[in-house]
């Protein structure tokens, strides 16, 4: 089980924000199919809004086929989106904080390192189809 | 869509003050709604209205198709806390819960007794010596048990201290997750309520300012920043609800009827809290110039 927690100073609205923290657990492959989301009264009392905010939440993922509601149950995860790089996922850590401790070494800062990840990775992989992130 | 509550053209007076004028408004069923506006809008005396512990003197109001004024049987279907949760204050909590159930037709003493036992507030003590908080944890308890399908809060959470504030909307949502509640609640807090509201109602000045839904009025209003802006059409905008200007250039909130495509302007998502605060200066502005007897 996962516990949702909100960003008060994003301005990425609530439900999307509940959104993209379940595809975050999918694909860090936090959650597995069978897995179950918490229930949407828990959610609503824990961080105080609205239960339709949740149900939207939930809906918006099973339009996406991720997951399904079973009614008087619950809803659970169907697929993942960690899909075939998950094994493959610790030893590319591995490499990336090997590589930030160098960058450190280098005297890059944080902020230094996210600007030179954002534009390389807008270099490198420009060629790909457009990823359309929600707004 | 079922439409919990109706009013068209409602009003009331107190002598020759209208507490509220001309309000028309659906609240659809399942909705959380929030009525915002300063204190002296009118918000209480619509809720009231809604209640039936005031008479109407203009226009209608309806509950569940009902008219609310000396009809007891439909208020069984509606729960009410009343500002400053005003409780018997020398009955201790339990005692309440029994008093409720002698006065009341439907009535969950069982509901409303495992809700006190969960937020750990004493049976045996007099509620008038219970903090704040828990004193309205009490009075929303007391509103559930009736199981009504209408909560009507009357600032539920004003005078409670941040961390009461939230206990207290954690409470309400987690309930209103499991029963289905349709709820207006009025404040004039605007931070708490974008997560908890998905419906709005904004009144200013006894009229209804802006009511909807919260995701369309946040999809329809934007903020516009370009050069000075003389009051000509704008592509996209259907209408200008507060305006500043410095001499070169202008900032306008707006409602939009498609999409804003002028290169002059900078356009900028909304926050609710933006959108209510246009429509509430707007509103005082206006007033104040005819009130004084001076152009706008």
């Amino acid at each position: 089980m996962i516990e949702f927690v909100l960003d008060s100073r994003s301005k990425v609205n609530t439900y999307m924000q509940l959104v993209q923290q379940v595809k975050q657990a999918l694909r860090v492959g936090l959650l597995t199919p069978g897995d179950q989301l918490p229930k949407v009264r828990d959610v609503a009392q824990s961080l105080a809004i609205n239960p339709n905010t949740v149900l939207k939440a939930y809906r918006e993922l099973e339009i996406e086929g991720l997951v399904g509601g079973r009614p008087g149950v619950g809803t659970f995860v169907q697929r993942t989106l960690a899909g075939a790089s998950l094994p493959n996922q610790a030893e590319l850590r591995d490499d990336l904080v090997a590589w930030l401790h160098r960058a450190q070494a280098a005297g890059l800062t944080a902020e230094d390192v996210i600007a030179l990840v954002e534009t390389t990775l807008r270099a490198t992989l420009a060629d790909d189809a457009p990823q359309k992130e929600p707004a | 869509m079922d439409m919990v509550l109706e009013a068209d053209r409602l009003g009331k007076r107190y002598g020759s003050t209208w507490a509220l004028r001309d309000c028309s408004l659906h609240l659809p069923a399942g909705r959380i709604a929030a009525l915002v506006g300063p204190n002296g809008a009118g918000k209480s005396t619509l809720l009231h209205l809604a209640v039936g512990l005031l008479k109407p003197d203009a226009g209608t109001v309806r509950v569940f198709g009902r008219s609310p004024y000396g009809d007891t049987e439909g208020l069984a279907d509606i729960g009410f806390v009343a500002q400053d949760t005003p409780l018997y204050r020398d009955f201790t909590a339990a005692e309440l819960v029994v008093v409720g159930g002698k006065l009341n037709r439907r009535w969950d003493a069982a509901l409303a007794r495992n809700r006190l036992a969960q937020l750990g507030i004493p049976p045996d003590k007099p509620v008038g010596k219970l903090s704040g908080g828990q004193r309205a944890q009490v009075a929303l308890a007391l509103a559930l048990a009736k199981q009504p399908r209408l909560l009507l809060l009357d600032e539920p959470v004003a005078s409670l201290d941040p961390l009461a504030r939230r206990e207290f909307l954690q409470s309400l949502m987690g309930s209103v997750a499991e029963s289905g509640t349709t709820v207006l609640l009025s404040s004039h807090l605007l931070a708490d309520l974008e997560r908890v509201c998905d419906y709005l109602i904004v009144l200013n000045a006894s009229q209804v300012q802006l009511t909807g839904a919260v995701d369309d009025l946040v999809a329809g209003h934007r903020q516009l920043v370009g050069p000075r802006h003389d009051g000509g059409a704008i592509g996209g905008v259907a209408a200008v609800v507060r305006a500043s200007h410095t001499d070169r250039q202008s900032t306008l909130l707006v409602r939009t009827d498609g999409p804003v495509t002028d290169p002059a302007w900078t356009v900028r998502d909304v926050s609710l809290e933006d959108i209510v605060l246009a429509y509430l200066a707007d509103g005082s502005t206006q007033t104040s110039h005819s009130e004084w007897g001076v152009a706008a």
